[in-house]
This record gives C-alpha cells, sequence and structure tokens, in this order.
C-alpha cells in the first residue's frame, strides 16, 4: 500500500533523510523508532505531501505523492508531531470545517464530525474553543481529524507524546482496533508503546534504516536475549558450579546473595535456548526454586546498541 | 470534492477566523472612523461645498497602506508559526487553492469594511445631488485597489513566521507602489528624468490608476492593472509556499 523509494532529503548542506526506503502492507502497524532528529518527522511529512524529497519517491495506493498529492492525501489521515489546530474553532467546528475540505456536504458532514468526535471521547468538550483544551484533548482532536475520512493509510507523529498513562491506553486501544484494516506509521520514542501496538518497527538513525523487523525479532538481538534468571532459596554455591558445568550455559553470575537465598543471571551461549537444560540441572538436584524468568530480549537495548553504534560510525 | 467547494471551506474558515479575534472589530472601527474624520475635518468635505466623494476616496490608499497588511499578516505567518499550514496542505488542498481562499476571505472582508461607509454616500445624497456613476467607479477603485494591496501582504505574509515581520515588509512595498506613481513625487521625478522613465515608473504605482476611476473613468486598463497585480502576488505567494516546502 505504501511504498517509499530510495527517499532523500537535504536541508542546505545537511542529508536529514538518506536512501530510506521500504513498503508497508494493510494490517501493518509500523513503529518508526529512533532518535531525536533521525529524520523520522521529515520521512512522515515527505509520505504525507508536506515536504517535497530531494531524491525519491513516495507511493501510496499507487498514487505518487509528489506527482499527484491530492490523491495521495484523501487516502492518508494524517497527525503532525505538534498537533497544529486551529486555535480560534472549537472542536466541533474545527472537525466540520476539516470534513468540508475531505469533501463531505450536509448531513454527511455533520455525521463525519460527530463520528469523529465519539470515535475519541471529546463530547465533553465539543463545544470549547481548542486554545482552552488540555494537552491530552487536543492530541485527540488532533487524532480525530486524521480518522475522520476513515483513511486506508494513517500517518501518526507521536501521538501519545505528553499523554497521561489513561490516556495513551485509550490512544493505543484506539489504533489496535483500526490496525487490521489499515496501514498505520506510528512514529515514536517510547519503545513501550512499539511492543504494545506494532507488528513491525524500523529503526532510524542518522536519516538511514538501520534495522527492520518484528519486535519480537529486534529483540532477539539483545545480549541478554534467553538470558535464564534463577532464584534459590538457598546458597549459591553448588549450583553456580552445577550450571556452569553445562553445555549450553557460557557464564553464570550471582546477581544478589543473602544467608539463605540467592539469584543467578545465566547466560547461553550464542543467546540459544537454555532454559530446558537449566530446569534438568533445577529437578536433578532438587534445588528450592522461588523464582525462574527467560529474558525475552529488550528493546530498549537493541535500540541503544543500534543507534550508538551508527553515531560512533 | 471539486476545487471550488474546497476553496468555499477555507474562505468560511478563514472568514470565522477573523471574526473570531478582535481583528476584525478593531480594524473595521478604526477604518470607518478614519475613514469619516479625515474627509470632513482635513479635506474639508464640507466647506469645500461640492457633493463630492473624492475627498473621501482620497484617503483610502493611505488608510489601506497601514490597515490592510495588518488584516493580511496572519494570513500566512500564523499558519507557518503555529503549524497549522502543516494541516492544511496535507489534508488534499493545493496550495493554489487555499492561496487563492485566503485572500478572496481577506478581500470580502474588506468589501464588507468598504460596504460600511454607506452612510457617506447618504450624506451627500442628501446634502446635495452626487454623481452616483463616479461613486460607484470610486469605490470599484477603492475595492481594486485594498485588493492589490491585500496581495502584497499576502506574499510577504508568506515569506515569515513573524507577523511583524510581515506587516513591515507589506509596508514598505505598498509604499514604494503607492509613491511611484504620487504627483509630488513624479514631479520631483520629471525635472531631472527623461519623460519615459517617469511613466515607466509611474507605471508600477497604484496611484495614477487609482486616480482614474476617482475621476469616474472606468478604463479596462486601470482594472487589469489592478487584477494582474493582485494575480501576479498570489502567484509569487504560491511560489514562495512551494519552496517552503521544498526546503522544509
Amino acid at each position: 500500500m505504501i511504498t517509499v523509494t530510495a527517499l532523500k532529503k537535504n536541508f542546505g548542506a545537511r542529508t536529514a533523510v538518506n536512501q530510506v526506503s521500504f513498503e508497508v502492507e494493510k494490517g501493518t502497524v509500523l513503529g518508526f523508532l529512533g532518535p531525536n532528529g533521525a529524520g523520522k518527522t521529515t520521512t512522515i511529512r515527505m509520505i504525507a505531501g508536506f515536504l517535497m524529497p530531494t531524491e525519491g519517491s513516495v507511493t501510496v495506493l499507487g498514487h505518487d505523492v509528489q506527482a499527484d498529492p491530492v490523491s495521495a492525501q484523501r487516502q492518508i489521515g494524517y497527525m503532525p508531531e505538534r498537533t497544529p489546530l486551529y486555535e480560534d474553532m472549537t472542536v466541533e467546528g474545527f472537525l466540520r470545517f476539516i470534513a468540508e475540505v475531505r469533501g463531505y456536504r450536509g448531513a454527511e458532514r455533520t455525521e463525519r464530525a460527530d463520528q469523529a468526535i465519539r470515535a475519541c471521547m471529546l463530547d465533553s468538550v465539543r463545544h470549547q474553543v481548542i486554545d482552552t483544551l488540555s494537552k491530552g484533548y487536543r492530541q485527540r482532536t488532533c487524532l480525530a481529524q486524521a480518522i475522520l475520512h476513515d483513511p486506508p493509510v494513517l500517518l501518526l507523529d507521536e501521538p501519545t507524546e505528553g499523554l497521561d498513562p489513561n490516556q495513551k491506553q485509550v490512544v493505543r486501544e484506539m489504533i489496535a482496533r483500526m490496525a487490521s484494516e489499515k496501514v498505520i506509521i506510528i512514529s515514536t520514542h517510547v519503545l513501550e508503546e512499539v511492543e504494545a501496538i506494532c507488528n513491525r518497527v524500523i529503526i532510524i538513525s542518522n536519516g538511514s534504516v538501520v534495522a527492520d523487523g518484528t519486535p519480537a525479532a529486534l529483540k532477539q538481538r539483545s545480549k541478554h536475549y534467553n538470558e535464564v534468571h534463577l532464584s534459590l532459596g538457598s546458597a549459591s554455591g553448588p549450583a553456580v558450579k552445577a550450571l556452569s558445568a553445562l553445555d549450553e550455559v557460557q557464564r553464570v553470575e550471582v546477581v544478589a546473595e543473602r544467608d539463605t537465598t540467592c539469584e543467578l543471571r545465566i547466560t547461553p551461549k550464542q543467546q540459544a535456548p537454555v532454559i530446558a537444560a537449566v530446569l534438568k540441572a533445577v529437578a536433578s538436584h532438587g534445588w528450592p526454586v522461588t523464582n525462574l524468568k527467560v529474558d525475552g530480549g529488550r528493546l530498549e537495548e537493541v535500540f541503544r546498541q543500534i543507534t550508538r553504534t551508527e553515531d560512533a560510525a | 470534492m471539486s476545487s471550488r467547494t474546497t476553496i468555499r471551506a477555507i474562505l468560511k474558515r478563514e472568514w470565522g477566523a477573523y471574526f473570531n479575534s478582535p481583528i476584525a472589530y478593531v480594524f473595521m472601527v478604526i477604518f470607518l472612523v478614519m475613514a469619516g474624520f479625515f474627509p470632513f475635518a482635513v479635506s474639508g468635505l464640507f466647506e469645500g461645498g461640492q457633493a463630492t466623494l473624492r475627498p473621501f476616496f482620497f484617503w483610502h490608499p493611505w488608510l489601506y497602506l497601514i490597515l490592510v497588511p495588518a488584516v493580511a499578516m496572519r494570513l500566512w505567518s500564523e499558519e507557518r508559526r503555529s503549524g497549522t499550514i502543516e494541516l492544511l496542505l496535507t489534508i488534499g488542498v493545493t496550495p493554489t487553492q487555499a492561496v487563492v481562499a485566503k485572500f478572496m476571505a481577506a478581500w470580502l472582508f474588506m468589501m464588507l469594511t468598504l460596504a460600511l461607509t454607506f452612510p457617506v454616500v447618504l450624506t451627500l445624497i442628501y446634502l446635495g445631488n452626487p454623481d452616483l456613476g463616479v461613486a460607484f467607479t470610486g469605490y470599484l477603485g477603492s475595492l481594486l485597489l485594498a485588493g492589490a494591496y491585500l496581495s502584497v501582504g499576502l506574499l510577504t505574509s508568506a515569506m515569515t513566521r513573524n507577523q511583524v515581520v510581515s506587516f513591515i515588509l507589506a509596508v514598505l512595498v505598498g509604499l514604494f507602489l503607492l509613491l511611484a506613481g504620487f504627483p509630488p513625487v513624479t514631479e520631483l521625478l520629471s525635472r531631472w528624468a527623461p519623460e519615459w522613465l517617469v511613466a515607466v515608473v509611474a507605471g508600477f504605482s497604484f496611484m495614477p490608476h487609482f486616480e482614474t476611476m476617482q475621476r469616474g473613468i472606468l478604463d479596462l486598463r486601470d482594472v487589469v492593472y489592478f487584477l494582474s497585480v493582485i494575480g501576479f502576488m498570489l502567484c509569487a505567494t504560491h511560489e514562495v509556499l512551494k519552496s517552503k516546502a521544498a526546503e522544509g
């Protein structure tokens, strides 16, 4: 549905986005990750047809965004980063204006605006002037504007930035509900959000794509992937000795130790699954296990690992 | 969706934006007070003993010089400062539609303000027997002049996110276009410059075109002049917006 090909954007001598290419299909919730200033917003603005690329192209449902921005924009709902809104209008007036520009007339126009108000739970502020809204309501008004025409493509630039945890949850639930029949691209630097709602992640650093995969696949690149955390109700000595002897185990560390309890971190060789071997050892020695956890990898760490090496390069 | 309905939607929003803020009321009150004060108090409309609107229209170029940029300055600067331009130009609106809609909204607003000066005409009709044909071309000229000033203000507004800068630039450009053909200036110029140069410089000016219409002469060339100034400025605004999209 969206094809981005060799996208490049120069601002003067600085290259903000360099050779970014990817394709996104329906049903994808793509998390667009990267440190601040990596080029996320610039890329999204080019997809939305606000900025013209220096080189490369973007097509949205077959419409070339550069050649025919209006046709492409009809397929897109876009929520810009700073949630710009016409401050002097009421929420309802603003959404009716958007509906009118989107081509709805008469009763349908009112109905579209009402639907968006309901979907984004803006009923209590519908007659309020946007200028007086709190951050959360502003954010939702901007989201309402983006989903008003039920577009097949949603571009959301940091949609939950500045929201409280409850509001974040509401927005995430909305996104999850729409996910199956749309393409949704979310730019964010909140990693928990990516894990919660995205089924694909692209990490961008210094203007280039440095990683592209599912959150699970990316997490496997974490050096902690498949580590086993084991808590025992006994001293650590015998357990460390026995576990270190296992073929699959690279290293056993004592994380904490008190008189009769200890906590161990078992690092496997080549991040291979080691839990089976550990369980076998536990059973044969009859250690009093109080807690056991396998590390699924940490996105945050992968993110840092990838973007930091890039920065150093 | 057609271009016309898109333009109408934006026009309505811009029109509303004037009346949602104090701009509209402040502007109207100041314009109407000054447009009424100068002809009667300074130009001696009463004492002249003639039922003519010329002292009334005489002041319009000077009032517009300061007041119209104040109406125009927010049109794009505000969108750029608050970031709403990103919204406006990504919901399926072309820059051309947006430029035309904003200009039309501001021009209609000027038209309304100008229409509210009708008591001046009524006063003259009460006092004497003014030539209504001259009054008509006078109003038409004034409206076209306001449109030309507006288009300048629209362009300077697109160039900067700072409304004050936009205002000052618009006043400067307006002042040039005004003075280039103002009789005292052209007389000064004609003392040393060849006739043709004076004509070229003066040809750029609002003044001669405005003047002929105040005399009740409806010359197509004057109308075409104002419309081409407006057209040129709107195209330039469009180009500025496009280059901003390329630069970011």
